[in-house]
């Protein structure tokens, strides 16, 4: 018997497979298709103060290997997320919950976890640092040091439950950023949110996505995730979440000997909604065959 | 909702661009019309939505534009081989409020949704009035389909080479209807949506993500709030259009 068991910041998870954030809605759009209950946990749709309408249509556009999204933090705001979507997912996930948490001031942010905090389905705090799709806000705060070294105090300063940044790719370098929260009392880092992408319609000469550009994931992302969450490990010693482009077992035991203590799965999802459940099913068969007896055992092996 | 393996039937050219694709395979919750598939092609990431023609059990037919790279390879698949289909997707028209002489309204690849929704209605006994309209006369397809179905066909050309000359709500002059569904180009929506006298419903077209209100890719407006096109609609009513 393999075992698959991970503990993420004091948390222990039957498995290491998270479906990240903008990808899972609030859980229950998946419990339709599998019990989702199978899951080590996962990150809900980034939650900002005010209800969010996002960007205008059209949001996707396919690329190679992977697709862009622009879909700009669409949400239905702190309050009813607390009042109608947690209820909602409580009759449907029994585990702890990985809360998304977005802002445009460091205000902002410290608010919204606060508030987050208190839920008791909450298990971890993830603050999304990254969002490339918003102006103003989320990747501004994630692309210098300092920036992110204010929000991670604004935010450790007002909660109990371990915090966990979520990185941008578009900076020149992602350690330092990471090293920053760590610094500032993070409890974990996550990585990576989408790079900065574009497409253009060749018959109207114009771009696709309504927002110009959009954030690319996909398998094309996998190779620069993997590359990242290595330089990470290397570079902090609180956990690494890794993500980008992960769509198998194999890859997310790639990811966790490079040092990941557990792995979202994204886009994944979106084209094959029984994604993270075939993931689950798969591990220990590849772990087997890999001779691997603990994942955790595994963790930033490569190194 | 569910992901499946469908089997190629039959693949054929029906008039410019455009393709009839024949399916065999588990067509459960598919007999609504209005409702789509997403469809898995290789070399491409993304699905391809597609909205149901025709279906009886086992079997499903889709009509669909080669417009890009996704819908070419896919013009290009012959019988036998096997698609990765999540079918039962959107909500799909509601037939109850149809009244005794419901109207259709098709423009171009939004024809192939009322096939399924003009067999439903006739077999209940309704006068149907369809309202197919295309660019050219060369794009036109269905037509005699539709009239076997015992629907009275009105076609529309842009160019006036087949039919009537114009536009669908040009076509729509004089026609008398106790309700209307449509499904077609955003413009020709708004157009119909300006033109018509009673209550209906439209089926909207937007890039999708999923296709089963995951991503939020494809979020409108309505006077209800916002929807996803792809799991709230694709069907809107035209009370709670938001232009």
């Amino acid at each position: 018997m393999v075992n698959t068991s991970v503990t993420l910041c004091g948390i222990p998870m039957d498995n290491p497979v998270i479906p990240a954030s903008g990808t899972f809605g609030f859980g229950y759009e998946f419990a339709d298709w599998y019990d989702i209950n199978i899951l080590g946990t996962f990150s809900f749709k980034g939650t900002t103060r005010e209800p969010r309408y996002g960007n205008p249509t059209p949001r996707i556009a396919e690329a190679p290997s992977g697709m862009l999204n622009a879909v700009g933090l669409q949400n239905p705001g702190i309050d009813a997320v607390i009042s109608e979507e947690l209820p909602k997912l409580r009759k449907v996930f029994r585990k702890p919950v990985m809360a998304n948490i977005s802002g445009f001031s460091e205000e902002e942010y410290a608010y919204n976890c606060a508030r987050i905090d208190k839920e008791e389905q909450v298990g971890w705090i993830e603050v999304n640092i990254s969002c490339p799709n918003v102006h103003n806000g989320g990747m501004s705060f994630g692309t210098d040091p300092a920036s992110a070294l204010a929000v991670t105090k604004a935010v450790k300063a007002v909660t109990t439950k371990p915090v966990i940044m979520k990185l941008s790719p578009n900076v020149t370098d992602i350690a330092s950023v990471a090293k920053a929260c760590e610094e500032g009392g993070a409890d974990g880092v996550s990585l990576i949110n989408t790079l900065m992408g574009l497409r253009l319609d060749l018959k109207r000469r114009r771009p696709i996505l309504a927002n110009v550009t959009g954030g690319l994931s996909g398998p094309a992302v996998f190779p620069v995730a993997l590359r990242m969450v290595w330089q990470v490990y290397e570079a902090v010693s609180i956990p690494v979440i890794g993500l980008g482009g992960v769509s198998s077992a194999e890859d997310v035991i790639e990811m966790m000997l490079a040092g990941a203590t557990a792995v979202q799965v994204g886009a994944a999802n979106l084209v094959d909604p029984y994604a993270c459940k075939t993931i689950i099913e798969d591990l220990p068969k590849v772990m087997e065959k890999l001779n691997i007896r603990s994942l955790e055992e595994i963790i930033g092996g490569a190194h | 909702m569910r992901k499946s393996t469908f089997t190629i039937a039959s693949q054929r050219l029906i008039a410019a661009n455009t393709y009839e694709l024949s399916l065999c395979g588990d067509t459960e919750g598919l007999d609504v019309p209005g409702r789509f598939v997403n469809i898995r092609v290789d070399g491409f990431y993304l699905r391809r939505p597609i909205s149901v023609c025709d279906c009886r059990p086992g079997y499903l037919t889709l009509i669909y534009k080669a417009v890009g790279a996704g819908t070419e390879k896919l013009s290009r698949m012959e019988e036998g081989e096997a698609l990765d289909l999540l079918t039962g997707l959107g909500n799909g028209y509601d037939l109850s409020v149809a009244g005794s002489e419901p109207l259709l309204i098709g423009g171009g690849a939004g024809v192939p949704p009322m096939y399924l929704l003009a067999k439903k209605l006739t077999e209940q006994g309704k006068h149907v009035t369809a309202i197919l309209g295309f660019n050219t006369s060369e794009e036109v397809f269905y037509e005699e389909a539709f009239r076997e179905l015992g629907a009275c066909v009105i076609v529309a050309t842009a160019d006036g080479s087949r039919g009537v000359k114009g536009f669908v709500t040009d076509a729509m002059e004089g026609i008398a209807y106790s309700y209307f569904y449509t499904c077609g180009p955003g413009p020709m929506l708004k157009a119909v949506y300006d033109r018509s006298v009673t209550e209906g419903q439209f089926s909207f077209e937007e890039r999708m993500g999923c296709g089963f209100g995951a991503c939020v890719g494809c979020t409108c407006r309505t006077k209800y709030g916002n929807k996803r096109i792809c799991r709230d609609g694709p069907v809107l009513t035209k009370e709670e259009i938001v232009w």
